[in-house]
């Protein structure tokens, strides 16, 4: 079994594997049952200055697919709503208790020094590893000037991140908002502020869906319903886009990254990790399935990398930033065609219609003799697109595979049919 | 004689309903009982949506199978029911009675992988139930009347889906029907425990909302009706009698009490109620290889016959019965005894049972007795060795190989008489056929009407 300990912002812990500062990690109850299972640290959910806030019922919208699997869910929850004493001491208690897990204590405030100094100071006498700034929340904390309110002011990330590192010495984290145009503008504000660690993404804001009797949208609350914070693996393309482009970027390459959004399974993880994640977190997949599911994040990361002969968590992370490039620097001369084997195909017919009616034309189906039909790939029409490929029921029922070329790499910049190349000229 | 009590079946809809395929323990409930909400949107999301999908190309009606059941996962199983019934008036049934693992479920790309076909045949039945549950308008709309009226002879399957058809056509319909029911053999021909409910005669009264259409009962062709008549009169006639006749063993004491066609004991059995009412003898034997032997079988079995046996005269695979009928008779207790001919009735006063000859296939594959004889005793057999056309009433038809010769367009060798289902040679001799011959021969009606 690999090892699986790693360091983030300088804090030691058994596994990459943290609850996110959320519902599951209100209260020592849940921790405690949390650190039982496995689960290698938590984000105590955020504690804001009392009185403490006070919250709706009806919180949780869903998007489900057809067969009622969760794909994300969006929440209108504030932060916690205990007050802050019984909070930091239920920390104590679990520092005590569990002195090898990690307890970072997510916080928020206004937009004052004070308060920022003075919650961080208390939040950090209770002994936590470190502090997380939450700068994201994109429902009810913004309209009092919270949350996202903060996150989406560059100068206001960087303000807070000082304010709190010039009054304690544990790590911070400087949790991001993905609701913004630019995260390197965000994360370069952490930066600067001295954060160090940034971690991301907070959720997305979002409306699920509409009660159609009702006309509301959901969730509802006496026949109103609001935007809220978007989770689930829905999110994890918009999560791992954002982590990259910190981890790629000459000015923000620096910053230790705790990944979070939509991560469900280990591969999930080790995708954050590969793309610049020093840490992941978890929220949605702990309270769709329960705190168990860490057990096959652990055990699925550990039989892979004992699989590719990885000894560190530390050999891996990072791996897949310097294969992330801008589109400018692909090279147009590569081709790759869809190969359909006939031996692995159902005959389903999906592949054909997807591409004869939204792609090139390039998969026949004709009717075989002996009866039953095959389906073709006709070279000269694919492009390569890889649709047929990912609709495929079956898996490697398609392939795509390479064609051999003698052609030298060229990237649209050297394209001779770029327009702003043969402009140059 | 055992007395069973028909237990109460729930109705589908329920999201946690009488879940599971669980063969029930008295004689006539659901041999499967519907889909809850809940099975229905798991069974209905292992389909793959296929394009020109090979199950519509194996249902004689060509439901758009992926279509309706993709409705279904969507939750429109109203609008699912719609795409069914717009192929298949009598979708209903069909979901019921088709022998879907050689149809549309045999045909299913899921078999290839993982030899377990999407369940059609319960997810159409949770869709049409599910509309016909509702108390909603007629889904489809007539035509504007022709004013062209036809005579349908016979309210079975073919009858009804031919009158359906034609009324939407904008055609008036008269059905004349020689019971004193609608519905044919989905009300007089199947196992009660495939149509519970009373499903045959509501599915009539579903199908009877799209107007035009009037059923005249007890008008048997022959006696109180006649074709000649029906042509003078109606501008168009269609045949849809099914096979009126039974095939006879040959053998001496045939006639005897306690001898029975089999089809004859299910009708019986479908209309008496309380079906524990419905006698049956101690030791039964049935002879035959189909669909009615094996529901006949069972149904005794269910029914509390303490021996129920099953001669064949030749071997499993050349049973028209499908392979899940062979197994529901084997689970069921029935004896199933292959590769014997009947050679006597035995009989002393009362009957005793039956003398039956091993059989093999000779040298050239021709099916001959060994010699070898066995005795089973019985005090009751039921007979299932064919039905055949009832001829005497057909003048001026031509039949061959005792079905009623039909061109392309249904049309019989009198001009304007049309023919389908059992009565004519198509495909199986199955339900959902016949309602494909009723909607194939009415469109072609419709055109001959226009063209006349």
């Amino acid at each position: 079994m690999a090892d699986l300990s790693c360091k983030i912002a300088g804090i030691d812990s058994l596994n990459p594997f943290w609850l996110a500062s959320a519902p599951p990690t209100d209260k020592k109850y849940n921790v405690v049952r949390a650190f039982e299972a496995g689960w290698g640290g938590v984000v105590w959910k955020t504690l804001g200055i009392d009185p403490p806030v006070v919250n709706v019922s009806s919180r949780y919208g869903a998007h489900h697919d057809q067969n009622r699997r969760l794909l994300g869910i969006n929440n209108i929850e504030l932060i916690s709503d205990r007050p802050l004493q019984t909070n930091l001491q239920e920390i104590r208690e679990c520092r005590v208790e569990y002195p090898d897990h990690v307890i970072i204590g997510s916080m928020m405030a206004p937009i004052e020094e004070r308060a920022w100094k003075d919650l961080a100071q208390q939040i950090a006498e209770s002994g936590v590893h470190g502090l997380e700034l939450n700068l994201g929340c994109p429902h009810g904390m913004c309209e009092r000037g919270m949350g996202s309110a903060i996150g989406q002011v560059p100068e206001m990330v960087e303000q807070v991140t000082r304010w709190v590192k010039d009054s304690v010495d544990i790590p911070v984290f400087t949790k991001l908002t993905p609701n913004i145009t630019n995260i390197l503008w965000s994360a370069e504000a952490a930066l600067k502020g001295g954060a160090d660690a940034v971690s991301l993404i907070n959720t997305v804001n979002s409306i699920i869906s509409v009660d159609l009797d009702s006309m509301v949208p959901e969730p509802v609350v006496d026949g109103k319903g609001t935007h809220g914070g978007y989770c689930g693996s829905a999110v994890k393309p918009i999560a791992l886009n954002m982590v990259a482009e910190i981890a790629r970027t000459p000015e923000t390459r620096d910053l230790e990254i705790s990944g979070i959004g939509g991560i469900t399974t280990w591969k999930d993880a080790v995708e954050f990790m590969a793309l610049g994640s020093n840490a992941v977190q978890v929220c949605t997949a702990a309270m769709i399935y329960g705190f168990r599911v860490v057990d096959d994040l652990i055990d699925g990361m550990s039989q892979w990398m004992d699989d590719k002969g990885y000894t560190s968590v530390e050999q891996f992370t990072r791996a897949a930033v310097p294969q992330v490039a801008d589109w400018n620097e692909l090279n147009m001369n590569f081709d790759t065609k869809a190969v359909i084997n006939p031996d692995n195909c159902i005959e389903c017919g999906r592949c054909h219609i997807a591409c004869e009616d939204t792609s090139h034309q390039a998969i026949t189906m004709t009717d075989k003799p002996e009866g039953g039909r095959l389906f073709e790939v006709v070279d000269e029409e694919c492009v390569g697109c890889n649709l047929c490929y990912h609709i495929c029921p079956v898996p490697d029922c398609i392939t795509m595979e390479p064609v051999k070329t003698d052609k030298p790499p060229m990237t649209w910049p050297e394209h001779p049919l770029n327009p702003m190349r043969m402009a140059a000229e | 004689m055992t007395t069973l009590q028909a237990k109460q079946v729930s109705k589908s809809g329920a999201v946690h309903g009488n879940a599971g395929h669980n063969h029930s323990d008295d004689g006539f409930s659901d041999l499967h009982p519907a889909y809850s909400e809940l099975q229905a949107m798991a069974e209905s999301n292992r389909c793959l949506y296929c394009y020109d999908a090979p199950c519509v190309t194996a249902c004689p009606t060509s439901i758009d199978i992926p279509s309706f059941i993709r409705k279904i996962s969507t939750g429109n199983p109203d609008g699912a029911a719609k795409t069914i019934l717009s192929a298949n008036i009598m979708g209903g049934t069909c979901a019921r009675a088709c022998p879907t693992e050689v149809l549309c479920e045999e045909a299913c790309v899921r078999n290839v992988a993982e030899d377990t076909a999407v369940e059609i045949g319960s997810l159409q039945r949770f869709a049409v139930d599910h509309l016909m549950e509702r108390d909603l308008p007629h889904p489809f709309k007539r035509a504007p009347k022709t004013g062209k009226t036809i005579a349908v002879i016979g309210a079975g399957p073919a009858g009804l889906s031919c009158a359906h058809r034609a009324a939407m056509l904008g055609h008036d319909v008269v059905v004349f029907e020689a019971k004193p029911k609608p519905g044919g053999l989905n009300e007089y021909g199947l196992a009660a425990y495939k149509m519970t409910e009373d499903f045959a005669q509501r599915e009539v009264e579903f199908l009877m909302g799209i107007g035009g259409i009037e059923i005249e009962y007890n008008k048997a062709l022959g006696k109180d009706i006649n074709l000649a008549d029906l042509k003078a009169k109606y501008d168009a006639v269609f045949v849809g009698v099914g096979l009126g006749s039974t095939n006879n063993l040959g053998l001496k004491g045939e006639e005897f009490p306690g001898v029975d066609d089999a089809i004859s004991f299910i009708e019986q059995l479908r209309q008496t109620e309380p079906k524990s009412d419905m006698p049956v003898g101690n030791n039964v034997i049935v002879i035959g290889g189909g669909n009615t032997a094996i529901d006949a079988a069972v149904q005794a079995k269910r029914l509390g016959a303490e021996e129920v046996t099953l001669v064949y005269r030749r071997g499993p695979e050349n049973m028209s019965a499908t392979e899940f009928e062979q197994d529901l008779a084997k689970t069921n207790g029935v004896v199933v005894r292959y590769w014997a001919k009947p050679v006597a009735i035995k009989a002393n006063g009362k009957l005793m049972g039956m003398s039956f000859e091993k059989t093999e296939l000779d040298a050239n594959g021709k099916l001959v007795g060994t010699g070898e004889t066995f005795d089973v005793p019985a005090d009751q057999i039921l007979k299932a060795i064919g039905q055949k056309i009832k001829t005497d009433d057909l003048a001026g038809m031509g039949i061959t190989g005792g079905k009623i010769v039909v061109d392309e367009t249904y049309q019989t060798t009198a001009p304007g008489v049309f023919a389908g289902g059992d009565c004519i040679k198509s495909g199986e001799d199955l339900t959902v056929q016949s309602v494909e011959d009723g909607k194939q021969a009415a469109i072609a009606i419709d055109a001959f009407l226009k063209s006349a």
